[in-house]
């Protein structure tokens, strides 16, 4: 699936850099109904994470009450150049990954 | 027995949906305040649960419920002894009352996440964040929705 990515190509050693995250994907809540009845089943992303050179850097646990298409941005210190890696994880086994460069001077 | 506004919406916009789509359909779950307290107990246990420190930065009205833009910050030096471990994000009456758990370390250098929610009805959002002390820290507000999201029909 598709994912945008949002990351400050440079940045000095230190510095705080927000980092910006979209993924495609319908969040189905599992709460609606088609028009003859039936439950929709829930489809969701469950779970985001992001490793800065392997270590994990922010967490996120989401529900069905999180909008289609899950944004979210959080922020963190720039302290070596390398690779942010960004997984994706949810019901009937999705799984999505991404991944993003930094340099740090 | 009176009948408050809101019953009274809530059985005229039925016999509309009713009156145009020859179906019936499920009163839609709701959350209640009670479950919303659960749900913040199963994060806090028996902490106090302090006001202040926690922002909440989300338009107090909505036009459509499906995509309401929220970013919540937390006054915190985030230094490697005090910092904000999670912040989490409740709702009062979606059909679930939680809305995301966000997990923070001394190295993300701001306690800030943002992102996009859905709100099934006019309510109570409540950000609470728990800090490196394990103490908890919580702000809450109203949020007027028009238009509401999650349990309406698929077309």
């Amino acid at each position: 699936m598709a994912a945008l990515i949002n990351v400050p190509a440079k940045a000095k050693r230190g510095d705080i850099i927000e980092i910006r995250t979209l993924t495609s994907h319908i969040m189905e809540t599992g709460f609606r109904h088609t028009a003859d009845g039936a439950l929709v089943p829930r489809n969701i992303i469950t779970g985001f994470t992001c490793r800065y050179n392997g270590a994990e850097i922010f967490r996120a646990d989401l529900f069905p009450a999180i909008a289609a298409n899950p944004y979210l941005s959080f922020f963190t210190i720039a302290k070596e150049s390398g690779k942010f890696e960004f997984e994706w994880i949810g019901d009937n086994g999705y799984s999505s990954t991404a991944s993003a460069s930094i340099t740090v001077e | 027995m009176q009948t408050t506004r809101r019953q009274f919406l809530s059985i005229a916009g039925g016999v509309t949906v009713a009156g145009t789509i020859p179906i019936v359909t499920l009163r839609p779950l709701e959350a209640t305040p009670a479950m919303l307290g659960t749900a913040i107990r199963n994060i806090v246990g028996e902490a106090q649960i302090r006001t202040g420190k926690v922002k909440l930065d989300i338009p107090p009205l909505v036009e459509n419920g499906n995509t309401v833009p929220i970013t919540v910050s937390v006054a915190s030096p985030m230094t490697a002894t005090d910092y904000v471990r999670s912040i989490h994000i409740f709702n009062e009456k979606n059909p679930q009352p939680n809305i995301g758990n966000f997990h923070l370390t001394p190295a993300s250098g701001r306690a800030q996440v943002s992102t996009r929610i859905r709100l099934a009805d006019t309510q109570k959002v409540v950000a609470i964040a728990r800090l490196s002390d394990d103490t908890f820290w919580q702000v809450s507000t109203e949020i007027v929705v028009t238009l509401a999201a999650c349990t309406e029909e698929m077309n």
